[in-house]
Parts: C-alpha cells; structure tokens; sequence
C-alpha cells in the first residue's frame, strides 16, 4: 500500500516537473503573441538629424507637466538634467567622438538624442505591475501611470527594456514619473508640449501609420537630395526644405520590442545612442505565454492541492495514531 | 514516539542581547526611511529598481526559509514520519524568514500606504508575475504561523482547541506545500520580463524550475544546518542519522538542478558564454562549484552520516542557492551605465532583520515546545543551561 502510494505521487511529482519544463521550454499552442499597435495609435517621431540641440523641448514639458528645472551643478543657473530622472521626464542628449566636429556623424562628430518614454507597444510596464498602475490606452495606445493605485515596488522600472519609469528615490511619500505624451493636452484638442515647441521640426507628432509613412520617405530618399520637413505635426502645412540627411537604414521602434509609439531616425547608429539593438519578440508577450503555462485557468495548482489535500489528510491521520 | 517540549533558559544571554541591539538599530534605520525616504538609506537607482532587499530579503531569505515547506512535502505528503522531529523547528524558522521578508517589503516598496492594493480584485493586473508572488508571500506567512498554532496551543491552549488544530491541520499543511510552490518558482520568472537586461548565463524560461528546485534543495540545506548548530549549541543529542537521510534527498535534486541548467545552457548555444563572460563568468563558476560540492560531499553514505561533512555540504548548499540568487538580482541584472553596491543603512537593515529572527527562534524554541526530546541531554553543562528540559519530560 505504502510502496504502491508512494510510487503513485512519484509519477505525479515527476509527471508534475516535466509538465512545468515542458510548458516552460516548448512554446503553448496558445503563446501569447505581441500585442498589436491599436488602429487609431497616436505617437511621436524624433529626427536626430533635424535636432538642434535648443532644448525647448525639454523646457516646455517641464512647463505643461509642472515640473520644475533640474541642477547637477553647483551654480543653478541652467537646467542641466543629464538624463531622465525623477524631477524630469524628457531631456535631449549629446553623442560625441573624437573632435566632434561634424553633426550626425559616428566618427569624430557630435548628434542629439531624445530620451523619454517611448509608448510601446506592448509594454512591459503594463505588463508586470502588480496593481494596474501602468495602463495603455486601447485607443491611443498611449502609456500612462496612474500614482493613486501604485505601490512604488518598481518592478516597472526594473523591467522596462528602455529604463523610462523614473521613481523619486529622494522623497519620504515618492511617486513614479514618466512622460504621458502629454495626454491632458490632447484631452483639450492640443499637441505634445515637445512637438509644439519643435523650431525644426524634430518632434513631430501625428498618428502612428502616418509618421511610419513619414520616416520611410525619409530613409528611402538619398542623402543631399531637397527634401521638404514639416513641423509640429506630421500632416502640417509649416514646412521647411533641407537636403535629406544620410540616415541609418532603420526607424527605432517599429520592430524593437514589438513596437513602439515613438519612432526614431537618426544618421548616427542607434546602439551608440544609448538605444540598444532589441529583438522583435516583445519580453511582455514571452514572460506572460509562461505564466499562463503554468497558470492557465489556475488548472495544474487546483490539481496539485487536490493531490496535496488528499495526501496530507492520509498522513496526518497517520501521525496521528502514531504519537 | 518523541514528543517535543520547551527548551527553557534564560532570555538574558550573550546572543539575544547582541541580537536585540541590532534590531533596535534596524528599528532606528527604518524609522529614518520612513521619514526621509527611500534614497536617504539605500542606494538604490532608477537604474537598479531593486537592491539588496529585494534580493536577499526577499530572495534569499525565502528560500533559506524553506525548510518548513521541504519537510513538510517529506513527511506529510510522501509520509516518511520519521522525520517528524524535523518539522517543528523548521516551520518556526519559516514562519520566521517569510513573515520578516514580508515586513521589509513593507519598507522596501515606496509608496507602502498603497500597499493594500495588492489583496484587492479590482487592482489586479493577472498578468503580472509580482502580483502572484506577492499575494502567495502573504498567504504564506498566514498559513506557517497557523500550522505553528498547535505548538502555542500544546503550551497555552486548552484540550478542545489542541485537538480542532490536530484535525484541522492537514489543510493549512496542504496550502502550505501549494502555496511555496507557486511563488518559489515565481520568484525566479520574475526575472525573465527583464529580459536582455539579465545575462545570457542566468536570463532563461527555465528560471521558474531552477528557482524552485534549488530553494527546496535550500530548504532540505537549513533543516541540516540548524539540526547541526542546534544540537551544538543546545548540547542536544546528534540527529546525524537523520539529516544523512535528508542530504540524500538534496543530491538527488540538485543533480536534476545542474542537469536542467547546463543542458539548457547547451540547448541555447550559450556554453561558451561560462568562460567568456569576464566577471560574470566568474560569479557563474563559483556558483557553480558551490552546487556541485554537495553533490561530491554527499555521494557517499560514510559522508553523509559524518556531522562535520554533512554541516559543509549544507553551508556550501546554503550559498550555492544564496548567491544563485543574489547573482541573478543584482549581478547578472545590470543597466547600461549604472552601478549598485548596498549603502551601509541597507547592509544594517538587512542584518538587523536577520537578527531579529534569530532573536525570535532563540525565544520561541525556549517557550514552546518546539524541539524534539526524545534523547533528554545527558551532560550536566545542558542540564545545568536548560534545567526546565529534564521537568518538561519528566511530566
């Protein structure tokens, strides 16, 4: 009876851990597949080739987000947020090599960047925290953060493949920041603060198919040749002409981790601009296909306890006798 | 069969005054993180999210209390009452362990007054891997403390309350062999949303099954390691006989841990990462060897009878999945560009929190009946430091 039992729960418990194995390693027939990009998708495009540097960006969104300037000098006399942080959720960045005399060139030239949040597609974000304070939007696919349900365990900020969430470290009653593409503004008809500011055009706001549409005329257009570049928005009639710039042959985000909101171009590769080469497969869809592996209609733990509350009972009695 | 008393003594000595000065330092550090934030104790980042509480506090900690939940499978569900002695002393020390990685999550997460967000339906993100973790933890830790009730109850509780928890008791046993399951793994797939963040020789699919089996390999660890420090510092009777019985179990599982790890590292073409990695190659082949040393120290039956042999298989165990787990947190997870070391006031947390659950067991296992008597201590330095053992058993 013993022997028969014990070897019974063996085979569970080793039928049980290959189940896992199994579910873990070979992809379910149900993966979860990336989320896709919703169809009225709005976002941003930043062309490093047409960025000046001016910051006006980085000035209003501290502006229409009531963010104040950021010092990590001694004299305050400059706004001077080297990166995103909790007191800033935009700010434009500096590549340089060399003698850095030439703009948009990887060697011995210089290049802007824009960091904030890039709205993918299918966040991480959304993903992992616990308590539905990261949410995207179903129509605009905008991701935002809702402080009055989170809990500050930054899991976001751990797994976001981008390191945007920015929680405030310096604070008795922190929150967590991040750039919402300026959501209440487009509530009122507006655009993003940055976009609206752009002199040259280098954040552009607009929706998703046209700003894709936008940046493969620009990488698909020979360098030297005139091309015209609108601002603010992407079907804007503000246009300036200017040679096309000699791009890298690839827009940031339309395949990175499945996608994102933000879409960028730049003449300057983008791994030596602090946007590391991501696969297609987004972290969010593999972790969860996983979870429901396992998971799945809460089916393998039910069994496990039934198995479990019938063993225990069985052997409890046991001790039970003997004591 | 042997029936477990009080060990009686003094509360006064050397260890629980050490130990009680470090939890009121811990105390002092808290209340500072809670007055003046997060940053002004830890060093924690926007670029390393989580820092040595999460890591080991949470991790580690959970893991090495998880010998309440191996002996637990052990006796209750494969039925080997042999071992009972066993389970008593390591249900305390979970109980311990999980409700104190509870209460530094508490000061570890940033916005605590939310916390309760985590219990409620209407929060829930299902998807969310530290939800699960989260709401298991808490479960946990009420369901050790009441599996643990019958032991307050065989002091303090009249007949009829002793004898609802006996029967009663094989569902808080069950949940609480389902419960560990669940999260231990989760702790590990809590990773792998980070993906290229972590490195190639820890970031897999698998981490669910590694996390899980080493932390019942560290449960199994514990059981040996406090038996044998136990019966050093009590002067009790050596449970060797036992706990060789036990390190079997811990070889056997740790040779399908290394299995599942390299052959997963071969599958994924990533072997020749193990000598190729600079410093992460290093913390991977320590780890490593740490694993492999208990399975070379405990092969042999001799070994595995020999207290000495047996109390470093289960140190080098207790590291092994230590660092397995402090490696995959802290040091195979890196952001481009940042760096972390623990702050003092972190370190002197984590240490105070330890402290406090030594501190904890020291006076538990001295008023209720926790350990086994069966072998009443027979040299007079015991009796004279435990006097009330020889009345408890002489009832």
């Amino acid at each position: 009876m013993a022997v028969s039992r014990r070897n019974f729960l063996r085979g569970a418990a080793a039928g049980g851990a290959a189940a896992a194995c199994a579910a873990a390693v070979t992809e379910p027939a149900a993966a979860r597949e990336n989320l896709q990009m919703p169809p009225k998708a709005v976002g941003l495009l930043y062309d490093s080739t047409l960025c000046v540097g001016c910051k006006a960006c980085v000035a209003a969104c501290r502006d229409a987000n009531g963010l104040a300037p950021e010092f990590t000098t001694d004299e305050k006399i400059w706004d001077t947020a080297v990166d995103i942080s909790g007191k800033t959720i935009t700010v434009i960045k500096l590549y340089t090599d060399g003698t850095a005399k030439h703009k948009d060139q990887e060697k011995d030239g210089f290049a802007f960047m824009k960091r904030s949040c890039l709205h993918c597609v299918d966040p991480s974000c959304v993903s992992v925290c616990p308590v539905s304070a990261m949410t995207k939007d179903p129509e605009t696919g905008i991701v935002s953060h809702e402080p009055a349900d989170c809990i500050g365990c930054r899991y976001c900020v751990v797994a976001c493949p981008f390191g945007v969430p920015q929680f405030e470290f310096d604070k008795a009653f922190p929150k967590l920041l991040k750039c919402e593409m300026c959501k209440h503004r487009q509530a009122e008809g507006k655009i993003p603060a940055c976009a609206e500011v752009c002199p040259t055009g280098a954040t552009l706001f607009g929706p998703m198919t046209a700003l894709k549409a936008e940046a493969d005329r620009r990488t698909s257009t020979a360098p030297g040749v005139p091309t015209d570049y609108m601002r603010k928005t992407v079907d804007s009639t503000d246009v300036h002409e200017r040679p096309n710039a000699a791009y890298v042959k690839h827009t940031y985000g339309t395949t990175e981790v499945g996608g994102t909101q933000m879409l960028l171009l730049s003449g300057v590769p983008f791994e030596k601009m602090g946007y590391p080469a991501l696969r297609e497969r987004s972290y969010a869809s593999e972790a969860e296909t996983i979870q429901e592996g396992i998971y799945g209609g809460f089916v393998a733990p039910m069994a496990l306890f039934a198995g479990l509350l019938f063993m225990a009972r069985k052997n409890t009695k046991n001790h039970g006798e003997e004591e | 069969m042997s029936k477990a008393a009080p060990l009686g003594g003094p509360f006064i000595t050397r260890t629980t005054v050490i130990t009680a000065i470090l939890t009121l330092i811990m105390a002092a550090l808290l209340l500072y993180r809670l007055v003046f934030g997060l940053g002004a104790v830890t060093n924690l980042s926007n670029g390393y999210g989580f820092g040595l509480w999460i890591a080991y506090d949470v991790f580690i900690s959970t893991a090495f209390a998880c010998g309440g939940y191996s002996m637990a499978i052990l006796v209750y569900i494969f039925n080997k009452g042999e071992f009972h002695p066993l389970v008593r002393p390591a249900l305390l020390a979970s109980a311990f362990g999980y409700s104190l990685g509870g209460i530094s999550i508490m000061f570890d997460i940033g916005r605590y007054w939310n916390a309760w967000h985590l219990f409620l339906p209407w929060w829930a993100n299902t998807t969310s891997i530290m939800l699960e973790v989260a709401c298991c933890i808490g479960a946990y830790c009420c369901v050790l403390w009441i599996e643990f009730a019958p032991v307050i109850a065989e002091r303090w509780g009249t007949p009829a309350i002793r004898k609802f928890l006996t029967k009663i008791a094989f569902i808080p046993i069950a949940v609480g062999c389902l419960l560990p399951t669940m999260h231990q793994s989760s702790l590990g797939s809590l990773l792998i949303p980070a993906g290229y963040l972590v490195h190639p020789l820890w970031q897999t699919n698998l981490l669910p099954v590694l996390a899980l089996s080493s932390a019942i390999c560290m449960g199994y660890a514990i059981v040996i390691f406090e038996g044998s420090l136990v019966t050093e510092a009590y002067h009790r009777p050596s449970e060797a006989h036992m706990l060789g019985k036990i390190s079997k179990l811990i070889v056997g599982l740790l040779v399908f841990y290394l299995a599942v790890r390299w052959v997963n590292l071969a599958y994924a073409g990533k072997l020749g990462l193990v000598l190729t990695s600079g410093k992460y190659s290093f913390f991977f082949i320590m780890e490593n060897v740490l694993f492999v040393l208990p399975v070379i120290l405990l092969a042999s039956q001799r070994n595995r009878v020999n207290p000495q042999i047996l109390f470093v298989a289960a140190v080098s165990m207790l590291l092994a999945g230590a660092f397995y787990r402090l490696d995959l947190v802290l040091i195979a997870y890196g952001r481009p560009g940042w760096h972390y070391f623990p702050s003092i006031g972190e370190i002197m947390i984590t240490v105070g929190f330890v402290a406090l659950e030594i501190l904890g067991y020291i006076v538990c296992v001295r008023l209720f009946p926790v350990l086994s008597s069966h072998h009443p201590a027979k040299d007079s330095n015991s009796v004279r430091r435990a006097p009330r053992v020889a009345a408890t058993t002489n009832k």
